[in-house]
């Protein structure tokens, strides 16, 4: 025993002191490591920054009580389009979390159906087309039908979610040990239970992440709201009439003549951007699994 | 004695790769039977045949036949779901389901095929705990996350979850391989309480833990298995030199 504390003590003592060269390479790497972060988020802080100065000002409680001003005239607010958000991105949600989270079991679970490969490419190739495509499909489809409604924009935004979430569920769900699948099936377990049951719980962090990146790159699209939902002056949450978002009135606002017109639109940007990050925080506050957090 | 589990003439293949050839065995109700063999000889490929884990490896088939409690478990109309709730499954790491807490993880397979019950399930819950030598340990955390248990607790937890559906044969795929010696002795003690309720297989790289826990041993070489007997033979008397080598640790 104690010949071999003395050894250690021994070793320790005979470990060469840090050369200054040493040091001077470390700060220097931790420096650019530093740096590299800093520029990483930069364009986020730029972000917040432009638009608290300039879009704060401009966010008073009329902003979330009223409808716009008519033309000409200033003040007003975008409660039409703060709850035509919701309402759309709510509904696209039911549509892109639904059919994504299935598509992604289908690709991560079942890699000998034969169907795999073709709608492994096809799921691919949705999440390159361009949103403004999407929309175009989806007033071809729907709104030369039945007209502009709330219903055509959170197709499209559902649409959009959809290969994003399918490709995240799927990478989640393949993290899943193979060991856990069979421990479930050893037990006399059918298989579907064992992927509801059991797989799924097990990635549901990875997934939800996986449905607020969807929801953050909807929630911003303009493009393809724009002759879908088309918007709406006044407040609604009927998914069959026209309905206002709020990417879109900043479209609109924002190429306005008038300067209080512009920074409504600054303000509306700042409310859309934490309208993202609340759900976010929300989402990963209910999906975490606080109890059985694995130490 | 009468063979619970009897395996005859069983090949396996992995496309091309003849992994098992013409494989034996009977086991015995009530015994420890334990597979031993060096690395990639094929006993855990044998071994997860026995309750048809193969059925989800793309390319692997399996030929011949193996009854359990005289029940052809690759027969025509036979539900795999239903054969593999006789047949329990202990894995080489211990794999609690992530999302559970430790009293949903021993009676997962009861709670998800349906079981409602909260009396009947922590009745089910506490035998098989007690069952694996872990009840005084969790009783006061059942409800704490059951990847939050030591690693010996965790395999003892598993053992436990597939205890909990009372399986005529218990298949250990090297069960202490990953765990520190203490946990092993615990899960080694466990093994002759465990054999009055079910009959084990069991997978181990360890001669020792074969020679102290089997009450027949199988030796298996290049998908063969060269021989079988009963543990003190296999150890004091092997009838075949490789088995003699193999046990003495010439080779493997």
């Amino acid at each position: 025993m104690s010949a071999v504390r003395q050894d250690v003590v021994a070793l320790r003592r005979s470990a060469p002191a840090i050369s200054p060269a040493r040091r001077l390479t470390n700060a220097l790497m931790g420096g650019l490591i530093s740096l590299g972060t800093l520029l990483v988020v930069a364009p986020l802080i730029l972000i917040f920054y432009y638009l608290l100065t300039t879009g704060l000002q401009a966010l008073s409680p009329e902003f979330f009580t009223q409808t716009p001003a008519p033309l000409g005239e200033t003040g007003g607010g975008l409660k039409n389009a703060i709850i035509g958000s919701i309402t759309m991105l709510s509904m696209a949600s039911v549509i892109g979390i639904l059919v994504g989270v299935a598509g992604g079991i289908f690709l991560s679970e079942y890699p000998k159906h034969p169907l795999m490969p073709t709608i492994r490419m096809l799921s691919d190739v949705l999440a390159g087309i361009p949103a403004i495509v999407m929309g175009l499909v989806v007033y071809g489809l729907l709104v030369l039908r039945f007209g502009f409604s709330g219903m055509a924009g959170a197709i499209a935004l559902g649409f959009l979610m959809i290969p994003i979430v399918v490709r995240t569920t799927e990478e989640t769900l393949k993290l899943v040990p193979r060991a856990t699948r069979e421990a479930g099936l050893a037990l006399g377990l059918p298989r579907w239970k064992v992927i509801l049951q059991i797989v799924l719980p097990a990635a549901a962090g990875g997934i939800v992440t996986g449905i607020m990146l969807a929801l953050a790159r909807v929630a911003g699209e303009a493009a393809p709201l724009l002759f879908t939902a088309f918007g709406n002056n006044t407040v609604t949450t009927n998914l069959t009439e026209p309905m206002s978002a709020l990417p879109v009135e900043i479209f609109k606002l924002a190429t306005s003549a008038y300067e209080t017109d512009r920074q409504l639109a600054q303000a509306a940007s700042l409310v859309l951007i934490l309208l993202i990050l609340i759900t976010s925080l929300l989402a990963r506050y209910f999906s975490s699994p606080r109890k059985y957090r694995a130490k | 004695m009468t063979p619970i589990l009897v395996a005859k003439d069983v090949d396996i293949f992995y496309g091309d790769f003849h992994a098992i050839k013409k494989v034996s065995l009977n086991a015995e109700i009530g015994t420890v039977n334990a597979l031993i063999g060096p690395s990639g000889c094929g006993k855990t490929t044998f071994l997860r045949s026995l309750n048809r884990m193969h059925d989800l490896t793309p390319g692997a088939r399996v030929e011949g036949t193996i009854q359990v409690d005289g029940q052809d478990i690759y027969g025509p109309g036979v539900d795999p779901v239903a054969m593999r709730r006789r047949i329990g499954m202990v894995f080489q790491k211990p794999n609690p389901f992530p999302t559970m807490s430790v009293l949903d993880n021993t009676v997962a397979g009861l709670k998800l095929a349906g079981v409602r019950d909260k009396n009947q399930l922590m009745a089910v819950a506490e035998r098989s705990l007690r069952g694996a030598a872990l009840w005084d340990e969790v009783k006061d955390r059942l409800h704490m996350p059951g990847m939050g248990l030591s690693g010996g607790q965790q395999q003892r937890l598993c053992i436990a979850r597939a205890l909990a559906v009372e399986p005529d044969v218990l298949l250990m795929d090297e069960p202490t391989s990953a765990l520190d010696p203490a946990s092993t002795a615990k899960i080694e003690e466990l093994m002759s309480e465990l054999k009055k309720v079910t009959t084990i297989l069991i997978v181990t790289h360890n001669m020792q833990q074969a020679a102290r826990i089997s009450d027949t041993c199988s030796v298996f070489l290049n998908g063969d298995m060269i021989e079988h007997g009963p543990t003190e033979q296999i150890f004091q008397h092997p009838q075949d030199k490789r088995t003699e080598d193999y046990v003495s640790g010439r080779f493997g």
